[in-house]
């Protein structure tokens, strides 16, 4: 069974429970599907591999940035446009109140549904995105705002237009000037977190992964096709990419895994809210005590210590070639 | 006596540095004979001359990839390059299968570590930091080695305040290193923040082809971008962008040119006269003592 097949037959199972739940007679078909359900969950949530992780954090029933939005924040105001020529419906940029104090924040928006998703390009940005998100995070720096970005896109938009606007330049200049921003960005990766157009919002000083959130180089499709000529080997492919906030965490990229409930993001959006409220704010408590020099220093370093390499004597190659 | 030992020490050290340069320009990228005929015109050109053109076709002005030795060579005042952090190597950090053979066998062939040299040198006795890119190193693609030479070479000028020049050429981000290769990204971008905020200067000059991760980070943050011509240079892969829009792109789509007027470049500059250009450059900006 693949994973849309079984969160099908898990919405199946919930439908079935809140009719039988109201009637007295059913207490054993209730009891039976609650079976059911639970050991469904299980096989879903619990036992699932990097490919299912991929299908779970790209499935269009998953909550996407605008849930969390409202569900967060209080008195969310959106502020539209890069100031330069146009408006990229899928960043979703704004002030809103997080526990009393304000924020900034910035956010890739998939659509939950055909319509939106046309509008908001199913999440994948443009070079304006971009910029528009640069000028928020600006803004936020001159008012002293912590910033907080929501991750959550295929992709950079490989279009013509988007490549005639610069998206490479538009993506590099994110990646500078985050660096070097004097408020701290914490970044939250709620579904499929795609290559440099996820990046260009997570240079930050904490990364938040839910738990069957993933963050790769390019798509696990896009990987099987390049590196064996033949896309059918996604499933594969995912196992080795390394892709899942559980091994990201390990290679030191996530900073904390925000457990999901077990009945199901898709069917309780609301379960981790206040877990993620809590640790955001036990961050920015940390974060908030630090002088900015040492805060923009501390970042340079989160990002400066991956390079795994090592030493090697270059005598070895001439030695290869003259045997 | 004392003037003896100098002389001794002079000695050793010129002939270091020649040594260092003969492991670089051993293999030279043109087969032998003395005729080669031009990939794009097809004309017969005396490979001699074609040497001296720096590779470029005297007859239609295409210019054939060179490796990184050979631009340094191009650029860099005679014996005036000396190269840093020449002993890394890649760790194979996520162990895929596969890849230490892979990264082992372009090793034997490009004579190189990996995709990178990076080092110090003079051009026109400016000093400088300079980074070349070899796509002849699995298509120059940028993983943990890639981005942790160039950021060492960054901070080194940040530190030593001089100018960098990144020649880039790149077939993105290396798949093989997964996440740690998009790092590299920020990290790049992260040591050029510093570097720029110091008031130094850095040129990124894009040959062909800079794609992907390199573009999206250090190739187009230069205080000047230079292209070669015929240069391609674009952030997603053509093939890509054919299979979202459904249609073929046209011929000169993410060339130089096609960069240049869109705004995203500086100047086309071919590779003979990058030299000159580049020694202006840096002389325009020699911080001047009044």
């Amino acid at each position: 069974m693949t994973v849309t097949e079984k969160l099908e037959a898990l919405q199946h199972l919930h439908d079935q429970l809140n009719q039988t739940r109201n009637e007295p007679a059913a207490i054993s078909i209730t009891a039976e599907l609650e079976e059911q359900l639970h050991q469904l969950q299980n096989e879903t949530f619990v036992n699932c591999s990097a490919w299912d992780k991929v299908q779970l954090a790209r499935h269009p029933k998953r909550p996407n940035a605008m849930t969390y939005i409202q569900a967060m924040f209080t008195d969310f105001i959106e502020l539209h446009g890069d100031r330069q020529s146009k408006d990229d419906p899928s960043m979703i940029t704004g002030l809103a109140f997080f526990m009393g104090r304000p924020v900034t924040i910035v956010a890739q928006a998939k659509g939950r549904d055909m319509q939106e998703n046309i509008l908001r390009n199913f999440g994948m940005n443009g070079p304006e995105g971009y910029r528009k998100s640069l000028r928020i995070m600006k803004q936020a720096e001159k008012f002293n705002r912590p910033i907080i970005t929501f991750i959550d896109t295929p992709g950079a938009y490989p279009g013509i237009t988007a490549e005639e606007k610069g998206q490479g330049e538009a993506i590099a200049r994110n990646l500078l000037e985050m660096s070097t921003l004097q408020v701290p960005i914490i970044a939250i990766v709620i579904g499929e977190g795609g290559s440099g157009g996820a990046l260009a919002l997570s240079v930050c000083d904490r990364i938040y992964m839910l738990e069957h959130a993933v963050y790769s180089i390019l798509s696990p499709e896009g990987f099987a096709t390049i590196l064996w000529k033949d896309s059918k080997r996604a499933q594969e492919a995912a196992e080795l990419m390394k892709m899942t906030a559980q091994d990201l965490k390990e290679l030191g990229f996530a900073d904390t895994v925000i457990p999901e409930p077990i009945e199901g993001i898709q069917f309780n959006p609301y379960a981790l809210i206040s877990l993620l409220s809590s640790q955001l704010q036990k961050d920015l408590t940390i974060l908030d005590k630090l002088r900015k020099e040492r805060l923009v220093a501390l970042r340079y370093q989160r990002y400066r210590k991956f390079g795994e390499t090592s030493e090697k004597q270059r005598w070895f190659l001439t030695k290869e070639n003259s045997r | 006596m004392e003037k003896a030992f100098i002389f001794r020490k002079e000695k050793i050290a010129s002939f270091q540095k020649w040594r260092n340069k003969l492991v670089h320009s051993q293999k030279n990228e043109l087969p032998d004979g003395l005729y080669q005929k031009c990939d794009k015109c097809g004309q017969l050109l005396e490979s001699e001359k074609f040497r001296e053109n720096a590779l470029t076709c005297y007859h239609c002005g295409h210019h054939t990839p060179i490796s990184a030795a050979a631009r340094i060579q191009l650029w860099s005042d005679p014996f005036s390059f000396v190269e840093h952090d020449a002993k890394l190597a890649s760790r194979n950090p996520l162990n895929f299968p596969g890849y230490t053979e892979k990264v082992r066998e372009y090793q034997e062939k490009t004579q190189s570590l990996d995709a990178v040299i990076c080092g110090e040198a003079t051009i026109d006795e400016h000093r400088v930091i300079l980074c070349v890119m070899d796509n002849r190193f699995m298509m120059g693609s940028m993983g943990s080695v890639v981005g942790e030479k160039i950021t060492r070479s960054i901070e080194l000028a940040t530190r030593k305040e001089l100018p960098l020049i990144i020649s880039c050429t790149s077939g993105g981000a290396r798949m093989q290193e997964g996440i740690l290769s998009l790092m590299q990204m920020a990290k790049t971008s992260a040591a050029l923040a510093r570097h720029s905020e110091k008031n130094l200067l850095y040129i990124a000059v894009l040959t062909h082809p800079t794609t992907g991760g390199v573009t999206a980070s250090f190739a187009m943050l230069g205080d000047i971008i230079l292209a070669e011509p015929d240069a391609l240079i674009g952030f997603a892969g053509k093939r890509v962008i054919e299979q979202t829009i459904r249609q073929t792109l046209p011929e000169d789509f993410q060339s130089s040119t096609f960069q240049l007027e869109h705004g995203f470049i500086d100047a086309i500059v071919e590779r003979t006269a990058q030299k000159k250009k580049l020694a202006t450059l840096l002389a325009l900006h020699k911080k001047v003592q009044l």
